[in-house]
């Protein structure tokens, strides 16, 4: 499939990135399956998923990232706005939005590591959930690329395993 | 008023008007059968639940109505998805309705058991499980709603039997469907201003239309807006009917199998108008060379239909009518008509095209040719006929051969292109016009993926016509073998068949034979008159080709013509 904004010799710089989709659907069964069988299907890969009942008990909000170029999303949009349980999408990727990503570590302790470790959760800002002797999990919040950054300093500490939630994206009120 | 399940169901159906459907019983619909035995609703046996799909299809898309059928669960389900994906594809609206296990065994592995709503999801437009019999009127009601509303497509709602037994309140009156479902686009008024501009700037406006125009009931619209701004017209095979094939601005199909004329048109017009049409690749052929000189008007009831596969300069969402119907009143307020003499020197470019390349093949004095069946039986039955085709080179030639002059006489699988779909189609649309005329165009392969519904059509003396183009081969596979694959005829001679006149004696049709070119016309006229199902088994040269041809990923001007040579 060749890139449409090329056809026609109208060039436009569109480059895959990771671009965020937030859905409102009916919080019903099936609703996430058809969502995701529609990019899927596809072949459109869902890198994150964030899902959650949104204040209405009736509706779930689903924000989830794929990495494509814009004039692809735009054609997921459509596809999904085809939906018949899914009531609002919206491409959160050039909206001003904060975006926050949660991550649940699991440390291997020894006496050794002990110190270096609390010391080191301290300057990044991680939150100490669980503190055994062998073990301790921590939890952070931040950008992506923060968690990144926090995952891979505590990676020399002795990381057992780790559980990351998907980027939750919200507007600001202008 | 308290009624069980099964009950309801009979009670939505009729309030939705439904007086035929299609199916095949079995123990998860045993409640609904039962009640049937007892209602008004005709209720069409066919042979395998396939069939029944095809048929409601065929029922839809004759009339325009919603088709229905009913099926049992596990593979009485599982047998309805050729014919649901067969309808996606093609926008037809059907509801189709499945038999589940009792909802307390759903997910237990049970005897017929199948997840029918998680195989259906990617090919229905949408699909319900019935979980409660509260829940069973307003789900019905939806299901119809949504295949008939906005871009039409199937629905498919699972019946667990437990639900079917179960009892609920029941008052259509208190029905209602849900508020927040889809609604029709309502067409954006400026977008037509910039339309006109667009029209009154174009030397070689061309006119592109597809199943949208029929499926929206907008063949007189598109007919006066082709007169007024005399445009030329040419129409996907989804659309074929919805424009006369017998008047001088008609150029055919366009595409891999179009018309010469039509393809030049495309790649010279230098503006496109496009209603209803989604720019399968079977009409497009190389992407970037399509319609290269052209702005593109793409008007779709679909948005996600726009910009899928070509780029439109002025996109439109809105329904064919209502687009037509703005367009036609903008024509008159503007007083625009164009003259021929307008149009001159675009219709004499066309008319060359038209000269130089008119759609033919050559005749044959031993042997029967295909083509030359469909001519004949166009002839003999002046257009007034509703054909079916199944899919393949029978299916080519009876778009190439047969002129359409009204819209909802071509039915034929286009998108999913289901070997096996013209004949149940046919009977379903002899159900919707029990007086006209019902031919399906079949080859030899076809027919066989459904040649059981036979009895169907004995069984309630449906007098539908099997025109059978039998060259004894996948005529379509060996064609591209031909072609592309250096004659290695790999699994496509089918040479070995039944005898089709036994076949159609032994379930109780009439069949009739011919081997000779001499032969076609009174076996035709025989054929047609017997006013009960007739197969006629036309004995056709085994290795005809299909023409024109555009190759698999070549511009749609690179055409290779029927005397082999490429016209560019």
């Amino acid at each position: 499939m060749p890139n449409l904004n090329e056809q026609k010799g109208k060039k436009i710089m569109d480059k895959k990135k990771e671009r965020i989709i937030s859905l409102l659907v009916y919080n019903k069964p099936d609703v996430l399956a058809r969502v995701a069988g529609t990019l899927g299907g596809k072949g459109y890969n869902i890198e994150s998923l964030c899902v959650d009942v949104t204040l209405n008990p009736d509706v779930s909000k689903i924000i989830l990232t794929t990495v494509q170029t814009k004039s692809t999303v735009s054609k997921i949009e459509k596809q999904l706005e085809r939906l018949i349980d899914v009531v609002k999408v919206e491409d959160l990727t050039d909206v001003e939005t904060i975006k926050r990503e949660m991550v649940l570590i699991r440390m291997n302790l020894t006496e050794a590591s002990k110190s270096d470790l609390i010391r080191t959760v301290n300057t990044l800002n991680c939150k100490i959930i669980t503190f055994n002797t062998d073990h301790c999990v921590l939890e952070y919040t931040g950008s992506k690329d923060e968690v990144d950054r926090v995952l891979v300093k505590l990676k020399a500490l002795g990381v057992d395993d780790i559980a990351r939630t998907g980027i939750a994206a919200l507007e600001r009120k202008n | 008023m308290k009624l069980k399940g099964a009950q309801i169901f009979i009670r939505c159906l009729k309030e939705e008007g439904v007086d035929t459907i299609f199916g095949y019983p079995g123990g998860a619909v045993i409640d609904i059968y039962d009640e049937l035995f007892k209602s008004d609703i005709k209720h069409i046996l066919t042979r395998h639940e396939q069939g029944a799909v095809h048929a409601a299809d065929g029922f839809a898309r004759s009339s325009g109505r919603v088709g229905v059928a009913l099926v049992t669960s596990g593979p009485g389900a599982t047998n309805t998805v050729t014919g649901i994906a067969t309808a996606s594809m093609d926008s037809i609206p059907i509801v189709v309705f499945t038999g589940q296990v009792p909802t307390h065994l759903i997910g237990n592995d049970a005897f017929q058991e199948c997840d029918i709503t998680g195989i259906t999801r990617p090919c229905t437009k949408h699909n319900y499980l019935v979980r409660s019999v509260e829940d069973l009127a307003r789900t019905i009601k939806e299901a119809f709603y949504i295949a008939r509303t906005g871009r039409p497509g199937p629905v498919l709602v699972d019946l667990p039997k437990d639900i079917m037994a179960a009892e609920a309140e029941y008052d259509p009156a208190k029905i209602k469907v849900n508020s927040t479902l889809e609604q029709p686009p309502k067409p954006v008024s400026k977008k037509f201003v910039q339309m006109m501009e667009m029209l009154k700037a174009s030397r070689k406006p061309l006119l592109l239309t597809g199943g949208g125009v029929i499926l929206g009931k907008a063949s007189d619209e598109l007919q006066a807006f082709s007169r007024r701004a005399r445009i030329p017209v040419t129409s996907t095979l989804m659309g074929l009917g919805a424009f006369p094939g017998s008047d001088p601005l008609w150029l055919g199909m366009p595409g891999m199998h179009g018309t010469y004329y039509a393809n030049m048109a495309i790649s010279h017009c230098d503006l496109l108008i496009t209603i209803g049409a989604r720019f399968d690749d079977r009409v497009t052929g190389k992407i970037d060379t399509f319609a290269a000189n052209a702005d593109i008007i793409h008007i779709d009831v679909d948005p996600s239909s726009i910009n899928k596969n070509i780029v439109a300069d002025l996109p439109i969402v809105s329904d064919a009518r209502s687009a037509l119907e703005i367009i036609n009143r903008m024509l008159k307020d503007h007083g625009y008509t164009a003259s021929d003499a307008h149009r001159k020197d675009w219709l004499d470019e066309i008319e060359t095209w038209k000269q130089k390349a008119p759609l033919t093949y050559s005749q044959d004095s031993s042997v029967i040719k295909p083509q030359f069946v469909i001519e004949k039986l166009y002839e003999l039955t002046k257009g007034n006929a509703i054909i079916t085709t199944e899919v393949g080179q029978n299916q080519m030639w009876a778009a190439q051969f047969y002129n359409y002059d009204h819209p909802n006489t071509f039915i034929s699988s286009g998108g999913l292109g289901t070997m096996g779909y013209g004949f149940p189609a046919a009977i379903g649309v002899q159900f919707a016009f029990p007086d006209k005329l019902v031919i399906d165009i079949a080859g030899d392969g076809s027919i066989q993926m459904n040649i059981q519904e036979m009895a169907t059509a004995v069984q309630y003396n449906v007098p539908v016509k099997i025109v059978l183009l039998n060259n004894g081969y996948l005529g379509m596979v060996r064609q591209w073998q031909e072609l592309f694959y250096g004659k290695r005829y790999s699994q496509t001679d089918i040479a070995i068949q039944p005898d089709f006149v036994k076949v159609a004696e032994a379930y109780g049709m009439v069949g009739l034979r011919a081997k000779k070119p001499d032969e076609v016309e009174p076996t035709l006229k025989k054929g047609l008159s017997i006013p009960r199902p007739v197969l006629m088994d036309f004995q056709v040269c085994r290795e005809e080709c299909v023409y024109p041809m555009v190759r698999p990923g070549a511009s749609i001007s690179e055409m290779t013509l029927g005397t082999r040579e490429m016209i560019n």
